[in-house]
């Protein structure tokens, strides 16, 4: 019977609970056990993930002789904003600015795309558009990798090599499948109701897209929209393959040259990155749930 | 008459997701069949393609480069399969449940989501310099006594292997927590009246609940893995030598370093059928229609 004090696992049988002797202890009292396991587990996780990102945040405040001097882990003795100065004087703002442009007009591309085409999928009856979301579907696993050389080939034909355009039209075009998908599941929702109402009320296809589909697709839209600036943001291969010159560097080269420059500047090449980073921190800790759900939407890449 | 035209009248046709369809023809598909064209010429990038017939793939199938960065593709996407599974499942699970501690861990472990594979990369390449990163201070007490861990034959390739993961983990570990939170309550409910413990619960409840969300994610890391390419561009540059050159960075080398872009195009195909194929095939047997419907879920 001593056994009972011992019991964790699966000792207190279907005939235990409505026991009389005592406090109610069986099954309460295993669900307040707070989970030890889990705990140290995402303990441990917590470790991994926050001492690089406390040293990117520390570092890049530190003097780059103190640095080298006291090593990488030592308390920083002083903490100057030099690094962000010397950043921010270098082609810095402008690779800044150029994935802005690029982040900007690859949203507008795809917003504007994705809307008729998950309108279309969503209401039209033509076969045409059922084929054409299949190859949209299919063309969510197409890696762009596979692909660059001859975009590489067509954008020299085009002459549109070293150009922001370049990386724009590209990017915009794999982040299309994708934007349609969400955008066209999220239409679904729309109860088929108003679009007869409209329709009645002799609404054509392009007054039912402005005044009634626009509106209800707002979520998906700002979550399609978040996605693909994200993408767009942090895009590499494409600026890697079809861009050379430093008027039309985006940062995540940028980032890249740095390192290859400064390499042995931590400090300076850590104020960089999260340069490079702060535009997104600001939207993650201004709409942290609104991202995460477009994060998840863009499952497919 | 008048009925078919304004039931006809009301729904949009093929004119409205034609701009959509043809953009993605023309940057997607185009060159999809174009990589094809291309395998079978020689073409260095500035003078027009030449047309060689098979001499591309004859070459590939006695490039050792390739068979290496191919198992290394598979290596690296089954490890990274196995890794951020294992963690990232029980790991949202956890951060699934209630609490306030949980909520602000949930917070930070998401920022690695934010950063680009660049940054990432430049990141880890200063932790891990063996001159002034960290690893010139912890790579000694776990035995790598000169600290340089990614220019070392034996663990560059584990090394980029542990940043893609703590770079993937979070949205996988984002996938799960979602998921988590959807399972019925009834279902523990009646676990714990049945007596089950922690660990019988999430092995005989979470874990078949979770099926659909451990092959979207599998679908994910399977084709991620394979075409990872940054981080290791940056990382290591695919070495020491060539130990850490996976498929597609073989692939952008030989193509835009050795300007041999109709080698690169014959790679570029064996990645695009491995892909494709690996993708279709996991969603056929699991069943793609679950995936989006989960998705949509999200």
């Amino acid at each position: 019977m001593s056994a009972t004090t011992t019991t964790t696992g699966p000792a207190p049988g279907r005939d235990a609970p409505p026991a009389p002797a005592g406090p109610p202890r069986p099954g309460r009292v295993r669900r307040a056990r707070p989970n030890l396991v889990g705990g140290l587990g995402a303990g441990v996780w917590f470790v991994v993930v926050a001492v690089p990102l406390y040293f990117l945040l520390v570092t890049s405040f530190r003097a780059s002789s103190d640095y080298l001097s006291d090593g990488p882990l030592a308390v920083p003795s002083g903490l100057t904003t030099d690094n962000y100065l010397e950043v921010l004087s270098s082609n810095f703002p402008r690779y800044f600015l150029n994935n802005v442009l690029v982040a900007a007009a690859c949203v507008a591309i795809v917003l504007v795309l994705a809307l008729p085409a998950a309108y279309a999928i969503v209401r039209s009856r033509s076969r045409w558009v059922a084929r054409g979301f299949t190859v949209l579907l299919l063309g969510l696993a197409v890696p762009a990798q596979a692909v660059i050389v001859p975009l590489y080939l067509m954008v020299t034909q085009l002459r549109l090599y070293d150009t922001l355009l370049a990386i724009i039209l590209p990017t915009a075009a794999f982040a299309l499948p994708l934007a349609v998908v969400v955008l066209s599941s999220s239409l679904r929702d729309i109860p088929g109701e108003l679009f007869e109402a409209a329709v009645l009320d002799g609404a054509g296809p392009g007054r039912v897209l402005v005044s009634l589909v626009l509106p209800l697709a707002r979520p998906g839209l700002a979550t399609i929209g978040i996605f693909t600036a994200l993408q767009a943001w942090n895009g590499f291969l494409f600026p890697l393959v079809l861009t050379q010159d430093a008027s039309v560097r985006v940062l995540t080269l940028g980032l890249w040259d740095f390192q290859g420059q400064y390499g042995t500047n931590v400090p300076l090449i850590t104020a960089a990155v999260l340069l490079s980073l702060l535009p997104l921190l600001v939207v993650y800790l201004l709409g942290r749930r609104f991202l995460l759900a477009g994060l998840t939407a863009g499952a497919g890449r | 008459m008048s009925t078919t035209s304004v039931t006809g009248s009301g729904r949009p046709g093929f004119v409205w997701a034609a701009p959509a369809l043809a953009f993605f023809a023309l940057f997607a598909l185009l060159p999809m069949l174009a990589v094809v064209v291309l395998s079978f010429t020689a073409y260095d990038g500035l003078s027009a393609p030449r047309w060689t017939g098979l001499d591309n793939w004859v070459r590939l199938g006695s490039d050792p480069l390739f068979t290496e960065s191919l198992q290394l593709s598979f290596v690296l996407t089954g490890v990274s399969w196995v890794v951020q599974t294992a963690v990232a499942l029980p790991l949202g699970v956890w951060l699934a449940g209630r609490g306030r501690s949980r909520a602000v861990l949930a917070a930070l472990f998401f920022v690695p989501l934010l950063m680009s594979s660049a940054a990432i990369a430049v990141l880890w390449g200063t932790l891990f310099d063996p001159n002034f990163g960290l690893a010139s201070v912890l790579g000694p007490l776990v035995g790598i006594e000169d600290g340089n861990i990614i220019g070392s034959n034996r663990y560059a390739f584990a090394a980029v292997i542990a940043v893609i993961a703590w770079q993937y983990m979070p949205f996988h570990t984002l996938l799960y927590q979602a998921a988590a939170r959807a399972i019925p309550a009834q279902l523990y409910e009646a676990a714990l009246i049945d007596g089950a413990g922690r660990w019988r619960t999430f092995v005989s409840i979470t874990v078949p609940q979770l099926r659909d969300t451990i092959i979207t994610s599998g679908v994910l890391i399977v084709v991620g893995s394979m075409t990872t390419f940054e981080v290791v561009l940056i990382l290591t540059g695919g070495g020491p030598g060539t130990a850490s050159r996976i498929l597609p960075l073989h692939m952008y080398l030989e193509g835009f370093r050795s300007f041999d872009m109709g080698y690169a195009s014959a790679l570029a195909v064996v990645l695009l059928v491995l892909g494709t194929t690996l993708s279709l095939v996991i969603a056929r047997v699991t069943g793609y229609r679950r995936m989006t419907s989960q998705r949509e879920g999200m």
